[in-house]
């Protein structure tokens, strides 16, 4: 699937902001103001929902302000309908 | 023979005797505009001393370079009761050999009055000060550069301190009165450009929330004050510095107005709301160790019945006479609060140090009613867990916590629960507020927290009760 730069979300407390582009493989890298308790949670959850958008090659920049699951997937998943052109609510 | 204490800062260090390994003290009352704490020492520093003990009523982000004077051994051991900004966050790293000893500000004005906490000079600022050193929070002339209102933790430090220098930055004519500090513990008296920013009191901790969530917790949070059994005539109250409890205020005073119920006295630190309370006649007096913005720091300057105390006689626990024993209800915010109902209001969830101990132990054991007033989460944050990550306030002092999702109260009090939910409250079992936090945010990762104690926190009847470890990034 070809990728563009995309970007989803904002820098708001509770909030996350997702930045796509281009890549090989699948690389996420986060800054977290909650690393040290849900970094990891927060990767694999990137991760996840990602690759069951399909998407399996793409650099991710995460700069999470302590956003939950939900919040997280929901700006994970519109960075990768910007950066893919797939819509994936209407498809 | 006309006397005067009035002396340069340097020859103010010098007459005070000041050796290597000797104990400094200063007060927080200008909180994130204090001047004094970082003037003092880099003067100290400047002069070549070593080795000193930091024994601050509060600390805060604007004394970050407290952090080169660490480094350079100046500065070797801290007390205070809050830590926040930079300072905080490197000394949760490791910055410091010696454990900083954290203490509430009753637990402080017990220690220094025992002798537990001896402090051989006291460096305090005042907004008026004449040349003998009666010196006051209050401005006194048109030149008054500052006002900072109650002196109430410097004056533990004023009477029991082997050597007192003012520091002003209005130096009035004999006599300055009311004082709050007395000429006869003053030894020095040196005049300064600024002894603190007035307009930063309000910031740090306090905030006038618009927040919704913070709305629903302050109505939830007046509901059970007024229906506790102890909202009826002559009541007294404290309130803490969280949005929803100064917006709890609000609420409670409409209730009061509806109820034609009048409270004797507030408590603690003051704030415009309840010296507007007080100013409509629905407080009786104000009794304020700490004015907590401008508004609260103009009206201790011009009203009788708006009095001063000290730390001691606000709230310690081995002085019979102090007024956290006369306390009906405290409203108190929290960073955690646990199953057991003890409360953090010192470390964060990440470890790192970053707020303060304050009065929150006082008010909480020597209260008849102290509510606990937090959301649920902040962010991916929980408030109500497990276990505290540093214990402050045991649970056997915390009566009644709220949150959004429910209030709680502690097993211990029974006729509370009782009460509140004939009054049709939601009433719901403090492990369940856990368990909801946990099934929204998942369960998190232990914290990287390492073998060196960073910091120890004291009870308020001078025992240890945690300790504080390392952050490891």
């Amino acid at each position: 699937m070809e990728i563009k730069n995309a970007v989803a979300g904002t820098l708001e407390s509770g909030d996350i902001m997702v930045q796509i582009a281009p890549g090989d493989g699948l690389q996420v890298e986060l800054q977290s103001s909650v690393a040290a308790q849900f970094g990891r949670q927060i990767k694999a959850l990137i991760t996840e929902t990602l690759t069951g958008l399909g998407i399996d090659n793409a650099y991710v920049k995460a700069t999470d302000k302590g956003a939950l699951d939900c919040t997280i997937r929901a700006r994970v998943t519109a960075a990768a309908v910007r950066a893919t052109g797939k819509d994936v609510w209407k498809d | 023979m006309r006397h005067t204490k009035v002396v340069t800062l340097e020859e103010a260090i010098r007459r005070s005797g000041l050796k290597d390994g000797m104990t400094i003290s200063f007060h927080h009352h200008f909180r994130g505009g204090d001047k004094v704490v970082n003037l003092v020492v880099a003067k100290l520093a400047e002069m070549g001393f070593k080795n000193l003990h930091l024994a601050a009523s509060s600390l805060s982000d604007v004394h970050a370079p407290l952090i080169e004077h660490i480094k350079n051994g100046v500065i070797t051991k801290i007390s205070t009761s809050g830590l926040r900004g930079e300072l905080a966050n490197e000394i949760s790293h490791g910055l410091m050999k010696e454990p900083v000893v954290f203490r509430s500000h009753g637990g402080r004005g017990s220690a220094i009055a025992s002798g537990e906490l001896h402090i051989d000079v006291a460096f305090l600022g005042a907004s008026s000060c004449d040349e003998l050193g009666n010196a006051s929070g209050c401005p006194r002339s048109e030149n008054a550069k500052s006002i900072c209102g109650s002196l109430g933790y410097a004056l533990p430090d004023a009477k029991y301190a082997d050597h007192v220098v003012i520091l002003t930055d209005d130096l009035v004519p004999y006599p300055n009165v009311p004082k709050s500090i007395s000429s006869c513990d003053v030894d020095s008296v040196v005049v300064v450009d600024s002894v603190g920013d007035s307009s930063k009191i309000s910031s740090g901790a306090i905030r006038d929330s618009k927040n919704p969530r913070d709305i629903l917790l302050a109505k939830q949070a007046a509901k059970v004050i007024i229906n506790s059994g102890y909202f009826k005539e002559g009541f007294s109250i404290q309130t803490g510095t969280g949005g929803a409890s100064l917006a709890a205020v609000k609420y409670i005073r409409e209730s009061m107005l509806e109820q034609g119920i009048h409270a004797s006295f507030a408590l603690g630190g003051i704030t415009a709301h309840m010296v507007k309370l007080h100013e409509e006649g629905l407080i009786g007096k104000l009794v304020d160790v700490q004015s907590f913005d401008k508004v609260a720091a103009e009206s201790i300057a011009k009203d009788q019945t708006h009095q001063e105390v000290s730390a001691v006689e606000y709230a310690s626990a081995d002085h019979i006479g102090s007024a956290v024993h006369a306390l009906d209800i405290v409203i108190l915010s929290a960073l955690e609060v646990d199953v057991d109902f003890n409360v953090n209001v010192l470390v964060g969830s990440d470890g790192i140090i970053r707020g303060a101990v304050g009065g929150h132990p006082d008010t909480a054991e020597d209260s008849a009613l102290s509510i606990i007033v937090c959301p649920l989460l902040r962010g991916r944050i929980p408030c109500v867990v497990p276990k505290v990550t540093t214990l402050i306030t045991p649970g056997a002092g915390v009566d009644v916590v709220v949150t959004e999702y429910g209030i709680a109260v502690n097993p211990g009090r029974p006729e509370i629960a009782e009460r509140l939910a004939a009054a049709g409250l939601k009433i719901v079992d403090i492990h369940d507020l856990a368990a909801k936090a946990r099934s929204i945010i998942g369960e998190p990762d232990a914290l990287p927290f390492g073998d060196k104690v960073v910091g120890i926190v004291m009870d308020r009847h001078g025992k240890v009760l945690d300790e504080i470890h390392n952050i490891v990034d």
